[in-house]
């Protein structure tokens, strides 16, 4: 039997690099052996990406993307179609997982200089994924089509329409009409269940890709790849397997305990993964009083609104929402700090990242309450700051007193 | 301890901003004592739901036969609730006045109910049903506190009776009251468990699933649990050598 399997492995080998891939990426790849509990989230928003294509592809099994009979298809789904409603909660609680799964994996970055030179691609790759996924995200919020889905999408694409010159006409592209119907519905479904998806395992792949060809950062920041043993393996480091599988199976169990719990017994996550108004089909002559997007859009949209329309155009909103998104891209070239990881960092960059995480936390929350004159005013102090921690980031980095780093990374 | 603080910090990020607001109406609602366990209690919803709101109202996606789901036999779905002959099991609530009709009558199309519990809370339905009122200013007469100027008149007028909204003075602060001037064929007690039944039937209607999911879920969430303490112990296993 054993040696059956073998000469199998060999007759594919022969065919394709079989055994020196799953060494490159798997038996054979070292990673540091001290990572700590933030380096989860990467296999983890793996897990979540199978589960929302595994989820969805079922429930398109039995959605009709069109919009006389979206929403009772989704009210089909929950109630007449088998395991329907669970599908649908997986999906639902899935995409909200994957925002709090991709911020913390983002947040790690930040913590530990991973966007350092020389995984400045990697990050970039990984930005790109970001930016897929609210596309992807966005496109999907429209297909349930309730008030907040058809008024989300409304408010999203008229921004848009703010762009000058070209403005009308780029939001008649994306809709495909003058207001959102059944032509956007039906061309989202197409982007959401077909196109994005396809680019997002595409530019993953990529990622894991630039990830294996320089290495895997840590929590110390330091290159494990300066001391090697006899081999020529890094003597810090560990292959990924047997070590991580087993470690991120055990990441994977306690975030399926955290996903499970909120999909059994809090799908809706008190109105903010499934919006209240959302069960309410869509109506293009009725506005609903407030119009939030979902919370993992919010603080992009509170920046949004911080800024006042200029010459009767809400367009300098626009791009700042714009900058806020796309300045991540940068950060490998705004960071001039001596040491990757906070741990070594001095107390400037500490203070500055601990205000960016109160200015992304304040601003999404804001960006959930209606725009009073006191909110936005606490909206604009928050999106200076948000700002603030990118564009003096080659002063402040430059100027901060480092601790030395060690010589070997810090285990137990 | 200090993978505890990530842990915290984790958490906080994720449960934040359900924490941050609640939104919504500024309006006082009642606490509905809403029990999915209470079979007798959903019957007597199902019972009133279609006797009284079927007649303009539809709950479109609910069909007749997932009242098995509360302990009903088809026999007694079509014995109880009085289902016409041409009605069959399997087809899903209509509502007997046709929406036009109703529009003219009432000014606005009577939303379907199928998952009002789901847009509006249980809360809200409870208090709204029990906050009618009468209002000479309207054409139907009537009025609700928690919806004003709702389309919707008090059908439930005859077993709540009549509810006056009056401005009561105490301490010089006014509050707003719904006073009994008329009663009904009902105790004020008794209407409050009347409609304690609609919502609760409402609840259900709004998610038939519900009656099995957080079950499911007890379930789900103990074997992983369970499964978290193997994996935990076999990653030790493995990584006993790595110093």
């Amino acid at each position: 039997m054993m040696n059956l399997a073998l000469k199998l492995v060999g007759w594919i080998d022969q065919r394709f690099p079989l055994v020196s891939t799953v060494k490159a990426h798997v038996t054979e790849y070292y990673a540091p052996k001290n990572f700590n509990f933030w380096y989860f989230f990467g296999s983890l928003a793996l897990m979540v990406l199978v589960i929302q294509i595994v989820s969805g592809i079922f429930l398109t099994m039995n959605y009709k993307p069109d919009a006389l009979s979206a929403f009772a298809s989704v009210e089909y789904i929950m109630r007449d179609v088998q395991w329907g409603w669970l599908l649908r909660y997986i999906h639902s609680t899935g995409a909200s997982m994957f925002f709090v799964v991709i911020y913390l994996h983002m947040f790690r970055g930040l913590m530990y200089g991973s966007y350092r030179n020389p995984r400045e691609l990697l990050w970039i790759i990984g930005m790109i994924l970001y930016l897929a996924l609210m596309a992807e995200a966005f496109m999907g919020y429209l297909l349930p089509w309730g008030q907040m889905s058809f008024w989300g999408a409304q408010v999203i694409i008229n921004l848009f329409s703010s762009v000058p010159i070209i403005g009308p006409d780029l939001a008649i592209l994306i809709r495909g009409d003058y207001v959102v119907s059944d032509i956007t519905l039906n061309r989202f479904f197409a982007l959401h269940v077909i196109a994005i998806p396809l680019v997002l395992v595409l530019i993953v792949v990529a990622h894991l890709v630039a990830l294996h060809h320089v290495g895997s950062n840590n929590p110390d920041g330091i290159d494990i790849k300066k001391h090697k043993d006899a081999s020529g393996n890094p003597l810090d480091g560990i292959p990924f397997h047997p070590y991580y599988t087993i470690k991120d199976s055990l990441g994977a169990a306690g975030f399926l305990i955290v996903f499970c719990s909120i999909l059994f017994f809090a799908p809706d996550m008190g109105g903010y993964f499934l919006e209240y108004n959302n069960f309410v089909p869509a109506n293009s002559m009725k506005t609903p009083e407030h119009i939030a997007p979902v919370w993992y859009f919010t603080p992009y949209y509170a920046i949004l609104r911080a800024v006042p329309p200029m010459f009767g155009s809400q367009f300098p909103g626009v791009v700042a929402m714009g900058v806020a998104t796309v300045i991540f891209f940068f950060l490998p070239w705004l960071d001039r700090g001596n040491v990757r990881s906070i741990r070594y960092r001095g107390p400037i960059y500490k203070t500055f990242l601990a205000l960016f995480v109160i200015s992304f936390i304040g601003l999404g929350w804001l960006g959930l309450m209606p725009a009073t004159p006191t909110y936005t005013a606490i909206s604009r102090v928050l999106a200076v700051i948000y700002f603030a921690f990118f564009l003096l980031m080659p002063w402040y980095t430059r100027i901060d007193k480092c601790k030395p780093e060690p010589d070997r990374v810090t285990f137990k | 301890m200090k993978t505890i603080m990530n842990l915290c910090a984790a958490v906080l990020l994720l449960v934040m901003p359900a924490v941050a607001g609640a939104g919504g109406a500024d309006m006082h609602l009642d606490k509905a004592p809403v029990n999915l366990q209470d079979r007798a209690s959903l019957q007597r919803g199902v019972k009133l739901f279609t006797s009284r709101c079927l007649a303009c109202h539809g709950a479109s996606f609910m069909r007749y036969n997932r009242l098995k789901d509360i302990g009903m036999t088809e026999e007694e779905v079509k014995k109880k609730l009085e289902l016409p002959e041409d009605v069959k099991i399997g087809s899903t609530m209509q509502a007997a006045m046709d929406t036009n009709t109703a529009k003219l009558a009432y000014g606005v199309a009577p939303p379907d109910l199928s998952v009002i519990s789901r847009s509006r809370s249980a809360d809200w339905l409870y208090t709204y049903l029990r906050s009618f009122h009468t209002d000479k200013t309207r054409a139907s007469g009537w009025n609700n506190a928690i919806f004003p100027n709702v389309g919707m008149p008090h059908v439930l007028a005859d077993l709540q009776g009549e509810l006056e909204l009056k401005i009561e003075n105490q301490a010089g602060r006014e509050s707003l009251k719904l006073v009994l001037v008329s009663p009904g064929s009902l105790k004020p007690a008794e209407y409050d468990a009347a409609i304690t039944d609609l919502t609760n039937f409402l609840v259900f209607m709004g998610e038939p699933a519900k009656m099995v999911r957080t079950n499911l879920g007890m379930i789900v969430v103990g074997f992983l649990l369970v499964l978290f303490v193997l994996v935990f112990a076999l990653k030790k296993e493995i990584w006993k050598d790595i110093h």
